[in-house]
């Protein structure tokens, strides 16, 4: 399970780094872009991909777990997140959800 | 290594969701000094850091904590601690509304009632819960947040909690923490069996990966009485991406099905969450497998509305049915169970506690997954207990009069803390890594103590093997180098699984019957056995686990420790 963070997109603001639950982001030296150290030790949680206000993470399933390319951001507009998924082939697709509703099931 | 020593009423261990809530209820209730020591960072910590989908243990109209009650006895084979788990559930409707008014958006139909799925369950869109938790936690003054600090051990004198050490995983820094009370909110245990996926995606796991069973691992090594490490917790989950399965079987009334097609689950007995992993794994096993939830034909609502729900709480599985270029509409969801879990907000693994939720060292408490005999927490039980704790402990230390801790002392603790931590860093680099002694646990523990590759199985034989070898790997664990604080959580981490490993083993061997399919499957002793309605406790005293059995605890009783 993993993350992928662009570096062209990564300003280093460190918001990632302060969540990731296995303190698994670093920046090599100070105001250098984030980088996962440790991919393998990744839950897939997305807490990273949250706090990036600059669409830099995004996140795919491992080829051994289904993955076929396709990889995954989010980005947040008032109540709603909205999830970009790009297949392999430059597909893209986005679900949103509504922060203030309930999940139906 | 900077030193640092600090004072404080009340230390909290780990800021889950059982943690923040004590936390919070402490603040509440009193101007008690809090402090939270949370390995990494409380607004994205715990289970709880991808979201959570549902409230799953909530009393709907027409139903009592009594019933609740019933359903988590038979769900167990009755073997539970009743005093427990009913004095949780007469506070899971508080603690939701509590919740609520902190701002989790709970659906609600036009009469303003919550909308329920089932019994237990009310819909949420809980994505953002513990970002809840935590502004809710700083919002009072008299609790100090201490993130990226990783607790160790415990400060124990005459069987009494004094306090804690730990350090800074990037800072470098030891801490020697004194505190009137403690309470213990770690979490429970992954990554003591070989995972499911165990390459890139070794960490896809349904538990939180960075749950390493340090709660557990403190109280054993302070000698601490421990109950019913043998019942692990095995789910049942979507393959591959091991997301829940519940949202799916409830949610749009999946029934599980094998490879022909047949209904299969209601051929072994109860319908229990132990059976229904079993069901699925003798399908298996005796080829009549893949096994799936019936969703073909769901509709493309309904199809839509669980891509949504899925990205609130386990998004991978939305990203594979994205993969696939069909959802759950178009092919049915396939199933398997997980590796073997520890932990007792599931199961009923962890502290032998009291009623109040007191462990046997005095002035340490315990709530959550860390806390034993109270199955089915979920997220509001693990508040509850976090209430009952925080409240408990207040109570502590209105009536104790606590011995000074003189300079002298204070500093000899200080000393040996630092001593503990500080061999690892002059230990010469040797040949094995974490990671290696890691994967040589997992696959011993896989092997000979009940994981996947046996379809969960184990017997006497196995154990005796699996026992020897976790203690071999433990004297290697202890030889690891250290270069920083970060290595040294790592190295802790590891012994704490190993230690937890070796519980488990020795709860596996003591319970000379099958209580639990899958969950703990005795191949020596394949039947229940009613004299095994006990419970197989532990204390680990010169290094060996020595083996307790407790009568039974109904409820209406207030539990209290003897010794």
């Amino acid at each position: 399970m993993s993350i992928r963070i662009n570096r062209e997109k990564c300003t280093g603001c460190g918001k990632c780094i302060e969540v990731c639950p296995g303190t698994l982001l670093f920046k090599e030296v100070e105001g250098s872009k984030a980088f996962i150290k440790y991919p393998k030790e990744c839950w897939g949680c997305t807490s990273c991909l949250k706090e990036c206000k600059f669409e830099a993470i995004s996140y795919y399933l491992g080829a051994d777990i289904g993955g076929n390319g396709s990889i995954m951001h989010v980005t947040e507009e008032g109540n709603e997140l909205h999830w970009h998924i790009t297949d392999a082939g430059g597909n893209k697709k986005i679900i949103s959800i509504d922060r203030t509703k309930a999940n139906s099931y | 290594m900077d030193k640092k020593t600090i004072q404080t009423d009340v230390l909290i261990i780990g800021g889950g969701t059982a943690g923040c809530y004590a936390a919070i209820t402490l603040a509440e209730q009193s101007d008690k000094e809090v402090l939270i020591a949370e390995k990494a960072d409380i607004k994205r910590s715990g289970c709880l850091a991808a979201g959570v989908n549902a409230l799953n243990a909530y009393i709907v109209s027409g139903n009592t904590p009594e019933d609740y009650l019933e359903y988590v006895k038979k769900d167990a084979e009755g073997l539970i601690r009743e005093d427990l788990v009913l004095t949780m559930s007469e506070r899971l409707n508080k603690v939701t509304k509590h919740l609520e008014e902190m701002g989790l958006v709970i659906l609600k139909n036009k009469d303003g009632e919550y909308v329920t799925r089932g019994n237990r369950n009310i819909k949420i869109n809980g994505e953002n819960i513990k970002p809840i938790l935590a502004n809710q936690v700083y919002s009072y003054s008299n609790i100090t947040v201490f993130n990226r600090v990783n607790i160790i051990d415990y400060i124990v004198a005459d069987n009494q909690i004094i306090g804690a050490y730990g350090f800074h995983i990037l800072k470098n820094t030891f801490y020697t923490i004194f505190a009137k009370t403690v309470i213990c909110s770690t979490g429970g245990a992954a990554g003591i069996y070989k995972p499911n996926n165990p390459g890139l995606s070794r960490h896809k796991m349904w538990y939180p990966p960075f749950n390493t069973g340090a709660g557990y691992a403190m109280g054993i090594r302070s000698g601490a009485e421990m109950t019913t490490f043998e019942m692990r917790f095995i789910a049942l989950r979507c393959k591959d991406t091991i997301a829940p399965t519940g949202t799916i079987a409830q949610g749009v009334s999946a029934p599980q099905i094998n490879g022909a097609g047949e209904l299969y689950d209601k051929q072994y007995g109860a319908p229990t969450t132990a059976n229904r992993v079993y069901s699925t794994i003798e399908e298996n096993k005796q080829g009549r497998g893949p096994c799936f939830l019936k969703t073909e034909g769901i509709g493309e609502k309904a199809e839509e509305e669980l891509l949504k729900a899925y990205l609130n709480m386990a998004p991978a599985q939305t990203l594979k049915w994205l993969e696939r270029g069909k959802g759950p509409n178009h092919e049915n969801v396939e199933i398997e169970g997980t590796e073997p879990y520890i932990v007792g907000g599931h199961t009923a693994s962890g502290y032998w506690v009291d009623t109040g939720r007191q462990t046997t060292i005095k002035g340490l408490y315990a709530a959550g997954d860390v806390a034993g005999g109270c199955p089915q927490k979920y997220v509001t039980g693990s508040l509850a207990e976090g209430e009952i704790a925080a409240l408990s402990a207040l109570r502590y230390i209105e009536e104790t009069t606590f011995k000074t801790i003189y300079k002298e002392e204070q500093q000899e603790y200080e000393r040996t803390g630092f001593e503990a931590v500080n061999k690892f860093l002059h230990h010469p680099e040797g040949i094995y890594t974490v990671f290696q002694l890691e994967e040589a646990m997992q696959k011993v523990m896989d092997e000979y103590a009940g994981g996947i590759s046996g379809n969960y199985g184990y017997n006497q034989s196995r154990l005796v093997i699996a026992e020897s070898r976790i203690r071999e790997l433990r004297e290697l664990a202890l030889r690891l180098h250290a270069k920083d604080c970060y290595d040294l959580m790592k190295i802790y981490e590891l012994l704490d699984r190993l230690l937890v490993a070796e519980a488990v083993i020795v709860h596996l061997e003591a319970r000379k019957e099958t209580r639990w399919h899958s969950f703990q499957e005795n191949l020596d002793f394949q039947e229940k056995d009613e004299a095994y309605f006990l419970y197989i406790n532990s204390i680990r005293k010169n290094e060996r686990f020595e083996i307790i059995k407790r009568a039974f605890v109904g409820r209406g009783v207030v539990y209290e420790h003897t010794h």
